[in-house]
This record gives C-alpha cells, sequence and structure tokens, in this order.
C-alpha cells in the first residue's frame, strides 16, 4: 500500500484523533505547504537548522535503521546505543507510529509501505524554506559535511552536484569528511571557486602536518537576532586513517580539543553570546568531548549517523552542553530555537524532524534543478539490474543484507575464500521487489577508490585484521574509535566478545564449518582498500555484472557473528 | 573565507641552550648521530627498562602531572608520529621519548642545559603502544605516557 500525500495526512489527522504521538499535526500551516507535523513554532531570538551525512542523496530513498548499534563502556545502554523498543522506550515513543518508523527498523518493510520514503532535496528545501520564513533574521542553515559523496552522481561530477544542491537550498556553513576522498586540491576548488561568498567550509581540527598552521578557517561569528553567535567547524577526526591518506597527503587532523577550547575562548573573548560546534566527530566522541572542553552551548553533530529526537545534555566544568545528532540520507532536520538573554544561552526548544516525502510537497526550483542535474546521466542510472526478493539494507554494526550480496559478489567474481566489504554507514535501502538499479548499486559504493583486491593472506593475518577493526568500534574510549561499523565478512564465521581487549574479541573462526588455520594462506577477495592500487575493477561494475547474471536475488542468510557477552544491552535487538 | 596557506607562525622546536640531540626516528644519520655522541646501547637496547638504565644509570620513575605529552590519539601515519614533550619541572637536564612496544624503544633523547623543558619530535611506531616522556629534573627521573594506537586504518563511517 502506498498512500498519496493527500490520503497521508488525513490518516495522520486520523491517528492524531485518535491519541497517537502526533500532537504536531493537530495544528496546519496557513500558507505554507509543508504543515501538519511539520508545524514547529519559533521560540526565542536565535535558531539553527542542521542536517548531516545526506550521502548526496537528492531524491527521497528509503533508509533502514539499525537492530545493532553497541555501545560499551561508558556508553553502555545510552543514546545513541539504544536500537528498536529500548529506543523508544528511552524518548517515550509510541510504537507503531510514524515517528517510531522514522527512528527505528521496527517493521520495517510494511511501515516503509505506509509511510513511503524519506528525505529527498526538493522535499528538504520546502521544509528549509518555511521554518527560516518563520524565523527571519535569526537563522542558519548548517550543513555538518558527508554531502559530497555518496551517490553516483555526485562521484561522477566529483561533489559538483551537491555543491550546487547545497547553495541552492541555502546551506550557510559546513565541515567535511567523505568530502575530502576527493583530494585536497578539489576540496579547496570548491571552496575557493562554489562556495566563496555563499558557504563557509570550517575545520579547526585540520592542520598543515608539517608545520601545523591551519588549513581552513576555524570559526566564524554571525549576527543573529541581534546575538552575536560563534560556530566552529570540526571536521571528521580519522579522516587519514579511516581514508586514503594519498588523497591529503600534507594534511593532518585529530580531535584536537586543547585547539578547540582556545578557539571557544578567542569566540567568547570577541563577544560571541553562542558558541556551536559543528561536528564530524560521531557522537560517541561529541559527548566526550562536550565533558571535557568548556563554553561550548551546542554540539550539532554527525558521522555515526544516530537520529536521536532529543538532546543529551553533557555538565563540564564550564556548564552544559547539548550534544544533538541529526541522523543521515536526508533523513532529518533538526531544528534548534534559542532564547538568548542577558548574553546567554536561557532556554530552548528542539525538534527532530522525519522528513517523510509524501508529506511534504516538493520546491519547484530544486525539482528542477536535481531533474536538470541528472539527465546527462538517467539511463545510466536507471538501467534495472535484478529484482530483489529481500529487503535490502546496510546500517547496523555487523553485515546487512546489501553487504551479504557485496560479499557474496566478491567471492563468487574473485574465486575468493572469504571476502571483506568495509563497515560504512551509508547506504541506502530497498524493499522486496524492487527493482536494483545502477543507482541503488552506487548508492552502496559510489567512492573515489573503489578498486576490488584480491590477496593473500594467512589466518592469523586475517584474525589480527578484524581484531584491529572491531577495536576501531568497540575500544571503550570513543576517542580510540573510528566511528565506522564493523568490516562486512563473506565465507567467515566468528564469535565476538565486543567487551574484551584488542586481540581477544575474536574466536570460533570458522570457514565452511573448518576452523580457520592460523598459517594456512587464503584467498580474500575485498575493495575500498586505503592504499594505493594499480588500476582494476571497480566494486560497482563487479556487483552490476553478478546482478545482471542473477536476474533475481534473495538473501537468505544474513552472516551475523556470535555476539558474546552483551546479555541485555539495549544496543541489540534480534529480528 | 580563503582557506589558510600562510605559514602564520613557526614555533621553535627547540628551545636554546640544546647541548645534544639524537633520535632514532631518522632525524640524525648514524654516523652524524655517533660524531655527536650518541648513546648507542641505549638506542639499541631492546626494552625500556634497559635503554633508560643505558640512559639515566637507573630506570626508576616517578610519575608526574607536570609533564605534558601532546600527541596523536591515533596516529595518522605510524611512520612519523609527531610527539611535544613540554613540563614545567625545574632544572630540566634531560627529556628522552620512549615508545614501549618498539623492537628498540628509546626514540628520542635530548639533554638540557638551563632551557625550558619544550621537545617537539617525530617518531616511528610500529604498532599501538604507551609511549613514554621521561624527564630529569633535579638529578631523578619523572614519567608522563600516553596510549598511541597504530591501525590499519579502512571502514571509517
Amino acid at each position: 500500500m502506498s498512500l498519496s500525500r493527500r490520503e497521508f495526512l488525513q490518516m495522520l489527522a486520523a491517528a492524531s484523533a485518535a491519541g497517537m504521538n502526533l500532537a504536531a499535526c493537530k495544528q496546519k500551516s496557513a500558507g505554507t505547504s509543508a504543515g501538519g507535523p511539520y508545524e514547529v513554532p519559533p521560540f526565542g531570538n536565535v535558531s539553527f537548522l542542521h542536517f548531516t551525512d545526506c550521502h548526496a542523496q537528492l531524491l527521497p530513498v528509503y533508509f533502514r535503521e539499525p537492530n545493532i548499534n553497541i555501545g560499551v563502556g561508558e556508553a553502555l545502554g545510552k543514546p545513541p546505543h539504544r536500537v528498536g523498543d529500548a529506543l523508544l522506550q528511552e524518548f517515550n515513543i509510541k510504537p507503531n507510529t510514524l515517528e517510531a518508523h522514522a527512528y527505528t527498523y521496527l517493521n520495517f518493510e510494511e511501515a516503509a509501505r505506509q509511510y513511503g520514503k524519506v528525505g529527498g532535496f526538493a522535499h528538504l528545501a520546502t521544509l528549509v524554506n518555511n521554518l527560516r520564513g518563520q524565523r527571519p533574521g535569526r537563522t542558519l542553515l548548517l550543513d555538518g559535511g558527508d554531502t559530497w559523496q555518496g551517490s553516483a552522481t555526485a562521484l561522477w561530477t566529483k561533489g559538483q552536484d551537491m555543491v550546487d544542491a547545497c547553495k541552492l537550498l541555502g546551506v550557510d556553513i559546513m565541515t567535511g569528511h567523505w568530502e575530502f576522498t576527493y583530494g585536497a586540491e578539489r576540496v579547496q576548488e570548491i571552496i575557493e571557486k562554489d562556495l566563496e561568498g555563499h558557504i563557509e567550509f570550517l575545520a579547526q581540527n585540520v592542520v598543515d602536518n608539517t608545520f601545523e598552521d591551519p588549513i581552513f578557517k576555524a570559526y566564524t561569528i554571525r549576527e543573529l537576532g541581534g546575538v552575536p553567535v560563534a560556530i566552529i567547524g570540526q571536521a571528521f577526526p580519522y579522516t587519514p586513517i579511516a581514508n586514503p591518506r594519498y588523497m591529503i597527503p600534507e594534511w593532518s587532523f585529530g580531535i584536537r580539543d586543547q585547539r578547540l577550547q582556545e578557539t571557544v575562548n578567542q569566540a567568547r573573548s570577541k563577544g560571541a553570546q553562542v558558541v556551536v560546534v559543528l561536528s564530524h566527530n560521531g557522537m560517541d566522541v561529541d559527548l566526550k568531548m562536550a565533558g571535557r572542553v568548556s563554553g561550548i552551548d551546542v554540539i550539532l553533530g554527525g558521522h555515526t549517523h544516530d537520529g536521536m529526537p532529543a538532546p543529551t545534555v553533557v555538565t563540564n566544568p564550564g556548564g552544559k552542553t547539548l550534544v544533538i545528532n541529526s541522523g543521515s540520507n536526508g533523513k532529518f532536520l533538526s531544528v534548534l530555537d534559542l532564547d538568548v538573554k542577558g548574553g546567554k544561552v536561557a532556554d530552548y526548544r528542539y525538534k527532530l524532524l522525519p522528513v517523510f516525502s509524501n508529506l511534504i510537497e516538493p520546491d519547484a526550483k530544486m525539482t528542477a534543478y536535481i531533474d536538470t542535474a541528472r539527465a546527462p546521466y538517467k539511463t545510466k542510472l536507471e538501467e534495472p539490474l535484478a529484482v530483489t526478493e529481500s529487503l535490502l539494507y546496510r546500517r547496523g554494526n555487523f553485515n546487512g543484507s546489501f553487504d551479504q550480496l557485496i560479499v557474496d559478489a566478491l567471492i563468487e567474481r574473485k574465486e575468493a575464500d572469504i571476502a571483506f566489504s568495509p563497515g560504512f554507514r551509508w547506504g541506502t535501502t530497498l524493499l522486496p521487489g524492487d527493482a536494483i538499479t545502477m543507482e541503488r548499486v552506487m548508492d552502496q559504493t559510489a567512492i573515489t577508490y573503489g578498486t576490488t583486491t584480491l590477496t593473500e593472506m594467512t589466518g592469523e593475518q586475517i584474525k589480527n585484521v578484524l581484531e584491529d577493526i572491531a577495536d576501531n568500534l568497540f575500544n571503550a574510549d570513543p576517542y580510540y574509535q573510528m566511528g565506522g561499523d564493523m568490516v562486512r565478512v563473506g565465507g567467515l564465521h566468528y564469535t565476538i566478545d565486543p567487551n574484551a581487549e584488542i586481540g581477544k574479541r575474536l574466536s570460533d573462526l570458522a570457514l565452511h564449518g573448518k576452523p580457520l588455520d592460523a598459517n594456512k594462506t587464503y584467498r580474500v577477495a575485498g575493495w575500498a582498500s586505503v592504499r594505493e592500487q594499480p588500476p582494476g575493477t571497480q566494486i560497482w561494475d563487479l556487483v552490476a555484472d553478478y546482478l545482471r547474471d542473477k536476474k533475481t536475488v534473495q538473501v537468505k542468510e544474513i552472516n551475523t557473528p556470535k555476539i558474546k557477552g552483551m546479555g541485555e544491552n539495549p544496543g541489540v535487538a534480534a529480528v | 573565507m580563503n582557506t589558510m596557506k600562510r605559514r602564520t607562525f613557526l614555533k621553535g622546536t627547540l628551545a636554546g641552550g640544546v647541548v645534544a640531540v639524537a633520535a632514532a626516528s631518522g632525524l640524525l644519520r648514524p654516523a652524524e648521530a655517533l660524531a655527536a655522541g650518541w648513546p648507542k646501547n641505549a638506542f639499541t637496547a631492546k626494552g625500556m627498562q634497559d635503554a633508560l638504565k643505558d640512559l639515566f644509570g637507573t630506570s626508576a620513575t616517578t610519575a608526574s602531572k607536570a609533564i605534558k605529552i601532546t600527541a596523536p590519539i591515533q596516529a595518522e601515519n605510524g611512520a612519523v608520529v609527531p610527539i611535544t614533550a613540554s613540563t614545567t619541572l625545574p632544572n630540566v637536564e634531560a627529556i628522552a621519548v620512549v615508545v614501549e612496544k618498539n623492537p628498540s624503544p628509546l626514540a628520542a633523547s635530548l639533554d638540557i642545559q638551563g632551557a625550558a623543558g619544550y621537545f617537539r619530535t617525530k617518531m616511528k611506531m610500529g604498532q599501538t603502544s604507551p609511549v613514554h616522556v621521561v624527564v630529569k629534573s633535579g638529578g631523578k627521573l619523572y614519567s608522563a605516557k600516553q596510549e598511541i594506537k597504530v591501525t590499519t586504518g579502512g571502514c571509517g563511517g
């Protein structure tokens, strides 16, 4: 069942009348095309709109939230490490509602058919324009980065389609992560040729790796509703480790919280009454950083793709900091209203708006822009490769079903024993019966270093690699994490104890029921190596060929490891 | 909103009064280093305790909060990991940097006379390891440490 916008609004009204958790939709704004649940009454005198990690999705998509998002150490059971019912309980959201569908994987297929797709820049534009219109002269639109990467057209235009879309959307300030995978020169070219006078690209934590001179402007001060407000950029701290260093050979990143403290102090001394950090740290790092650095009112964060319905309030020596993370894939828009009185933030209102495309009239200008941008690639994008009989998704700490297809394809095409696919958190969702087009394959694979590889590795080397990556995900100290999910694995089964130390998390490694031999050599296929590779088949071509041959695909079993020592961890739900 | 390409300042990497610097991280070639009186045994010692004993005659150190280490938490490139050591301890005579899990743990050693306790260098790290900064002050050894992670990378976000 899919609903028209009108049917959908009627249904929402009925749901609201029935006492469901949709109080906001009782009001319908006059003279705006996005009414109902999108009515957010302005509060205070300073406002921020924030989206992050849209991963270049210009059109509406499906995006399933994870059913495994384990928190270890101090993060155990705390947002964002709650999934499904545990998340709904934490934030007092009723099951089987629009909001429950937005924030969780629960009942995904049926709910997705009912509520429709999410995101899309034309829909986002309508929302942004309405909210801004209600908050004139006091609102900034902030983009947390991972904006220029994640789609076919973004890759083929080296980010240009997204740069132009963001200018049209009216983004004021951005920071970055995957942006850097186009290389230092391309980033600087875009900043100088396209962003100048439109969008400020800020990052306090990127410096020249010889003399530690800043590469980007660290912060900016803007006057909103008569209040001087500082925005500081924080790029993804581990870009040269998680992504190819050769793309940005002269730049050094890191969290650099001492430098951040100095920047906050400087902004305050120049009269900023509000300090906001636009962060691509990932939420766990944001939470730790908020406890160590004083003087920040709000961290608007991204990277780990956590869409949190309410801020986490962190206490530090200087007071309190709100930590907000705004999800991914264009699925959410954060609306933060601050009441600034007597030179400081006195109160706030916050709403994370899920962007349900059926509910919002798309903006005509943005629709026309997207059509034009896609036109040269339309045939290639829309080529149907196969039909899926299964729900295909990626997000979660371990293999998603689309990853399973990728590792299966790698093993078959490379005649490998084992396949690895990176634990990226982007990648859209397909419903059973959907055609897998080239565009949907690119949603999972569109990177500047997508060459496939085949490597001979011993059992011992394989275990060490897995241990290394598991530590980047499950180290109890967020500053030692990297913000991706566990590498996706094909062929190999294992048991994992996330609470153990590095070197001791994995056990029972087995291939086709036989224990992995530490001294034996195995053929391991993969892609997205962070080291420079000789020319070879790109992952999207390999997967596309595989799908064309199969015509119909079904993922019978997802290779999820046996997870040990988690007890009743609210970050794990069986499906 | 131009990107900042200009070098805004160059911080002095060494205060005045340095007598000798030797670093195993390749700053000096062995021949040059030997000419400068390289403490060969300390730099080739296979364990941290031996290296410190060879360098200072003892490996007993007292943990000190007066020593500050500025180094990445995760190394971007294990071959060249930047580290800055500074201390407010009085009468600093020497500063040493020790990478506990390197095959030859002593990475750098600096003798100082009458200078501020500040030292910046780059070191090579083969694997994740605690990195110790040992300061000789008033004839005694003080130390601080930080874990620096070396990872094969990939897979981020």
